[in-house]
């Protein structure tokens, strides 16, 4: 007799599933983090080095420098930055869907320390003596673009313009404002050049007693911007040099993830027809497990707001096909057991019981490897890591216990007795048959 | 069912089902030799075409919007003063060209190539440059993901199963790594970071077969209910079992051969290294799983448990 019971169970299960999977697949699908390599930007990895002789490079030091650049980086409006620090003394950015890149990167590496210094190079004012946050952009009285600034102490700066201003008979009353001045740089090397590596000189006649300076250069307007925002996050507390760095076309993210998906869907609807051709109803309940564990998968990766990446798109693939893997190894013990003669019942039972710890011990092993890999990978691989890692364990979910569920609500109506070639398995292959 | 029945059994029809995979051994032993000294060989004649994650240097991806010539691009970096190395042509349009240039690039340098580019051939090129630490503390760290990798496994299947499976299943999979290594070596393809995790995955997955047979020997061995000893009993088990899980290592390997050939025809050009060690191994891990572990074991095994008790003879005698 076929009981009823079952078989409604098994629809309202489907039903409710797919009513879940319905509304979620949306809002998932929006909230998914881009990584750089599919929506086009840039990442830098820096070395860090001393600034001084003398300097330890220590953890302070480290998250010093990554609060700087966090300040640079808010005042270029990236989405989703990520800064991390590597073998301790490396940091590496990434800074996806960032527009101007060239702009991004000088306000980034540039360690914005400004320096007054008069024409012999002698150090007169430095950043310490500005007030934090209150560099602006101006307009001269020609309209041309300039930076003003403002000083804590108004006497310090009359002493300084006073010095400058007495070497005027010989025509060195110049301020020269530097930015990453180096040792061995000289106003009078560079004065004569038509690129001059200091900002500007302007001559001092007398003795000023204020707080506002203004610096005007021949800037263009996104230069005294870049200036404005340098000066106002502070200069960075360490030296960094660009060892690694990678940028990637928007048009380039958009293709490469394009065709990846594409590929990745051709793949998921080939392997579906594979299962349905050789495990019959055993494929068709384990194409619908299939759907839900992508919907899963990606549900945790969201909900872990981890980053996607190419290979992570790859991982996930790669993912499907292990988790129809654990459903290939109980369906073929189950035809193993109807092949030997069981009845549909036991042979269901009997296969699952003994599919289990295979399939645990070849989702473990591969778990340790993924472990390794985002233990000790880096940016990429990491992402990679990830996604395996957390397709292996929704295996678990779905194609062991959700393809239990659902076939053994089926085998429990009885619909199924008598019919071994649901499963794919010849009424000739059956032992005992002839 | 019993073993003996299962062993009787004439309804198995498939064309593996009277392959003897024991008679055989010797034969994908030299096999599997043969192809470890011709990557050895490889290795040092070939070397490895290292891209530069592993070494230093800057990569332009150029991007067109029409079919791309090697000589158009050659004559824009020519013109930029810069010497590019080997361009090559890709992408199912033909409208990608990668090239390399041996010099670390600042960012002025990178910036000036963008804008250059993009003017010339439309869209936004990628640019890529590493210094040589760099790409040798990845090299130094992907090595070293394997080593630790390879420890954790031999020790998850010495607690499950046995130590000399342990053993063999990694020996399996350090031969399937290395295949990778030399097929990348011969045909002279770019090896960059993303091959480590290629590397990575096919030793998590060439385990998986192995362990799944193995499964099956430990399973038949106990419904065997005798002491086994010689070559000819293990020999019979290790078919047996290779018989009996073949069908899922080839349907599983089918689905996982198929996102990953589909990857290589549709997929990204950034991932193609990726998805072909990837599918050079997961055919290699198919193989070794069946063909070199299980037999490796069995004659492992039997000369282990051959050495034992001769000891314990020496010692009744003694």
């Amino acid at each position: 007799m076929v009981k009823k019971g079952p078989i409604f169970s098994f629809f309202a299960l489907l039903i409710v599933l797919g009513v879940i999977i319905g509304f979620a697949v949306n809002p998932i699908i929006h909230k998914v983090n881009l990584g750089l390599d599919l929506k086009g930007g840039f990442e830098v990895l820096y070395q860090v080095e001393p600034l001084k002789a003398g300097q330890k490079i220590d953890k302070d030091a480290m998250s010093n420098a990554v609060a700087a650049i966090n300040k640079r980086i808010n005042v270029l409006g990236v989405s989703e930055p990520n800064i991390s620090i590597e073998n301790g003394h490396r940091i590496r950015v990434q800074l996806p869907g960032v527009k101007n890149e060239k702009r991004a990167r000088q306000l980034l590496s540039t360690t914005a320390k400004l320096e007054f210094r008069d024409y012999k190079d002698r150090l007169m004012l430095d950043g310490s003596d500005l007030k934090p946050g209150k560099a602006k952009v101006a307009f001269d009285q020609m309209n041309k673009p300039m930076v003003t600034l403002q000083l804590k102490d108004p006497k310090k700066f009359a002493n300084v313009t006073k010095k400058i201003a007495s070497y005027a008979p010989a025509g060195n009353n110049q301020l020269v404002i530097w930015m990453d001045y180096k040792k061995g740089d000289s106003y009078q090397k560079e004065v004569g050049k038509k690129n001059h590596k200091f900002i500007s000189n302007p001559g001092v006649d007398q003795e000023l007693n204020t707080s506002d300076v203004q610096i005007s250069g021949s800037f263009t307007m996104q230069e005294a911007t870049t200036l404005k925002d340098l000066l106002n996050s502070g200069s960075l507390p360490v030296r960094m040099v660009e060892k690694y760095s990678t940028s990637v076309g928007a048009q380039f993210g958009q293709d490469s993830m394009h065709e990846t998906i594409y590929a990745g869907a051709i793949a998921v609807a080939v392997i579906m027809l594979f299962m349905l051709a050789f495990y019959r109803l055993g494929g068709l309940i384990a194409n619908l497990t299939l759907v839900i564990y992508m919907v899963i998968v990606m549900a945790v990766f969201v909900g872990l707001q981890a980053v996607l990446t190419l290979p992570g798109i790859a991982a996930m693939i790669l993912g499907i096909g292990m988790a129809v893997d654990a459903n290939i190894i109980t369906l073929e013990r189950i035809k193993d057991e109807l092949r030997g003669g069981k009845s549909v019942l036991s042979a269901f039972k009997a296969g699952n019981q003994r599919a289990l710890p295979t399939v645990v011990d070849a989702n473990l092993t591969t778990i340790i490897a993924a472990a390794v890999l985002f233990v000790l990978g880096v940016s990429a691989i990491k992402g990679f890591a990830v996604m395996l890692l957390i397709s292996n364990v929704v295996t678990f979910l779905t194609s062991v216990y959700g393809a239990r569920l659902l076939l053994g609500l089926l085998i429990h109506s009885r619909i199924l007795n008598d019919h071994p070639w649901l499963f794919g398995v010849k009424r000739s292959d059956i032992r005992g048959t002839k | 069912m019993e073993l003996n029945e299962k062993m009787n059994y004439k309804h198995y029809n498939k064309f593996y089902d009277r392959f003897d995979f024991m008679k055989h051994r010797n034969v994908f032993f030299v096999i599997s030799s043969v192809l470890i000294i011709l990557g050895i060989v490889s290795l040092f004649v070939f070397k490895l075409n290292l891209g530069i994650d592993f070494s230093s240097g800057t990569r332009v991806d150029v991007q067109s919007t029409e079919a791309i010539s090697i000589e158009k691009v050659d004559k824009a970096f020519r013109a930029m003063n810069y010497d590019p190395e080997r361009p090559v042509v890709s992408g199912t349009h033909k409208n990608i060209a990668t090239v390399r240039i041996n010099e670390e690039l600042n960012q002025h340098q990178i910036a000036t190539i963008k804008s250059k580019i993009k003017a010339q051939f439309g869209v936004e090129p990628n640019v890529s440059t590493v210094s040589p630490q760099v790409g040798r503390d990845l090299a130094k760290n992907g090595l070293y993901a394997l080593i630790l990798a390879s420890i954790f496994i031999i020790i998850y299947v010495w607690i499950r199963f046995e130590f000399l499976q342990g053993l063999t299943a990694v020996l399996a999979l350090i031969h399937d790594a290395f295949f990778i290594v030399t097929v990348f070596s011969l045909f002279h393809i770019e090896v960059d970071i993303l091959f480590i995790s290629a590397v990575l995955t096919i030793i998590g997955y060439s385990i998986n077969d192995t362990i799944v047979t193995f499964d099956r020997v430990r399973e038949n061995i106990k419904l065997s209910r005798k002491r086994l000893s010689s070559i000819e009993e293990f020999g019979a088990i290790v078919n047996l079992s290779i018989r009996e899980t073949l069908t899922r290592s080839l349907n599983t390997v089918l689905t996982v051969l198929i996102p990953v050939v589909l990857l290589l025809i549709f997929g990204s050009e950034s991932i193609r290294t990726f998805t072909i060690a990837l599918l050079v191994g997961l055919i290699c891990g198919v193989y070794s799983s069946i063909c070199i572990a299980c037999p490796l074991w069995a004659v492992m095994k039997v000369r282990y448990l051959g050495k034992r008790k001769k000891k314990r003879t020496v010692q009744t005698q003694a």
